[in-house]
Parts: C-alpha cells; structure tokens; sequence
C-alpha cells in the first residue's frame, strides 16, 4: 500500500517520518546529503521557534533546524 | 600566520579532521598535553590549533582542522579543512568519528579518502556509545573502508597509545592504507579516466586528479577555480599573508578570528 508523501514542513511536531526524496537542486541538494538528509533516513520533527520558522528536526542523532522553504524541498512519507 | 605556506609546514604533519562534536580538540588535547579549548558551538575551531607530540623520538607536528560534515567548502570551515588537506597534504590524516552516530561521520570519511590515501579513522566517544548499548567492531569497519580503524574514549585516555603507535605506523609506512575507492558506476568512472590524465598534465602539484576529476564534473569546481586556488596560494608562498584568507575565497568583510 502506497503511503501519501508529504512535505517535511508539514510534519507535525512529535511526529517521524522517512526522507523519500529531495526537490532541491546542485548544491544545496548536496548540503542536504552531507547533512544525513538521505532516502530511507527516520527524521522527527523535534521543535518550533515561536514564530513557527524555522523548525528543528532530529536526524541521525543531531538535532538540525531548517526554514520552512527549505524544508518543503524534502518529501518525507510519515510514519 | 604565515604558518598555512605549504613549505614553511614542519613535517611530519598529522592532521585532525571530523565532523562537530566528535572530539577532534579533546584528541588533540590529550596528544600534545595542551589545553586548546574545548566547546560545542560552530566556529570553534576556526583558527588552526597546532601542536606537537613525540611517539618514539619522533616529533609529530599536528593540526586541529575546524570540524566539518563535508569538504564542499559551502562555509569558511569547510574551505579551510578542505584547502588544507589538499594544499599541505599531511603526513597522516586522522580522521576522528563519532562512535554514537557513526553513519552520519562516514560521509566525511569518504570524502577524505578520496583526495589522500593516507588515512587513520578514530572511531572516538566509544564509552559513550557503549552506554547507548552500540557496539563498533573496528576490525570489520578498517576491513570495509581499507584503512586502520583505532577506536578510542579521548576523555578518558582510552586508545590514545594504539593512535600513536598507528600514526607512526602509517607515516613510517609500515602500514599503508588502500582506502576503498566508491565505483561511480560505468559512465562516470569512463569520464573520470579520460579527465585523470589530463588533469594530471595541467596539475602536476600533486593535488589529488581524480578528486579534482569528480568535483569538475559534478560541477562544484572549475579548473578556472582550482587554478585560482593554486595562484592564490603560489603568490603568497613566502609573502606575509594574514591568515588563511588567500586559502579561501571569504569576502573580504567577513570577520576572521
């Protein structure tokens, strides 16, 4: 059964999800990559700032926090 | 600071490489009985620490690299390590890991073999990961990647002789590491052999061909930009530059500290 793919930014806070895929392009693809940001990587949405942006989420045991721009460039299916 | 001129480096050279939080000044540290400082925040490390330790009357020369997930140069950090481990080409290059969450270290790793063959992996932390129930089996992992693998608790002095005794071991050459080279897949690997040679031709400075091969083609460099790199670096040889500016292209109102 085919799970729906979402955005990252759209991953509610507490909840994991799977990276399926990036959107972005060149380097930032690759910033992306070296950061963990790989296929089949569990990512959970840890915290927001109070403004809602940007975002923290947990991945391979380090915490990262992203905008919400870069972070609808990733597809994650939630878990 | 002229001490990043690549003549003026007093060999032999051991350098120190990783990604944030693993350790790389606590490793340091307990090498050369310094107190360099420690702290978690980014930017640590951005001046070169350098240091010197005797392993069996040799006198190692060792330099803290500002700690890195990748060598794309995407910061000055990032400039910085990756400038000098292709530009100084040290002696040994010890590679220090996170036992605790390996995978995401093994990026830097394979980075770095791809421009040296000259390689240690610390897998550093291991008291920690031991508590967190994680078990490294560094003969399996040094058998993987073709390289020594020490795995060491810094903190405690845990490892520290067996890294000494193996940075002596591979600069004397005793030991040689063959650092796994990752297949690119047929096409790539094609257009890598034809650009080896002639890089080879146009940089005889010994900077690793098929690094430049495959930065070149996926188009993170320039051979313009390399060769800037090389001029930049040739032109303050011997001159009395600040810093590592002329290594890395910072704008000028960046602040260095």
């Amino acid at each position: 059964m085919e799970k729906h793919v979402i955005t990252l930014d759209k991953l509610p806070i507490g909840k994991t999800g799977r990276v399926a895929a990036l959107l972005s392009k060149g380097l930032f693809r690759r910033r992306l990559l070296d950061l963990g940001f790989v296929p089949g990587t569990p990512i959970t949405a840890y915290f927001t700032s109070f403004t809602g942006d940007p975002t923290a989420y947990r991945i391979r045991g380090t915490v990262i926090a992203l905008r919400k721009e870069d972070a609808s460039k990733i597809l994650v299916i939630p878990e | 600071m002229d001490f990043l001129l690549e003549d003026s480096f007093p060999r032999p050279l051991v350098a120190l490489a990783g990604n944030p939080n693993t350790g790389k000044s606590t490793i340091f540290n307990a090498l050369t009985g310094m107190k360099q400082h420690t702290g978690n925040w980014p930017g640590k490390t951005v001046s070169l620490a350098r240091g010197t330790f005797y392993h069996k009357n040799v006198r190692f020369n060792i330099v803290d690299l500002p700690g890195t997930y990748s060598l794309l140069a995407n910061s000055l950090e990032e400039q910085v390590a990756r400038n000098f481990i292709l530009f100084n080409r040290p002696d040994v290059m010890l590679v220090v890991t996170d036992a605790t969450c390996l995978e995401r270290n093994l990026n830097l790793v394979l980075q770095i073999m791809e421009i040296t063959d000259r390689i240690i992996v610390c897998v550093n932390l291991i008291d920690e990961a031991t508590k967190k129930g994680i078990y490294v089996d560094s003969d399996v992992l040094s058998e993987e990647l073709g390289v020594p693998v020490v795995a060491t608790a810094a903190r405690r002095g845990i490892g520290l002789y067996e890294l000494k005794e193996m940075i002596l071991k591979v600069y004397s050459g005793e030991i040689k590491p063959s650092p796994r080279k990752v297949n690119y897949g047929e096409e790539l690997e094609k257009a890598i052999g034809e650009l080896v040679p002639r890089l080879e031709k146009t940089f005889s400075d010994g900077i690793n061909p098929r690094w430049l091969a495959l930065n070149i083609i996926s188009g993170d460099y320039s051979i313009e930009d390399i060769k800037k790199l090389i001029k930049v670096r040739d032109k303050n040889r011997g001159g009395n530059a600040y810093g590592y500016s002329y290594f890395s292209t910072v704008p000028r109102n960046r602040e260095l500290r």
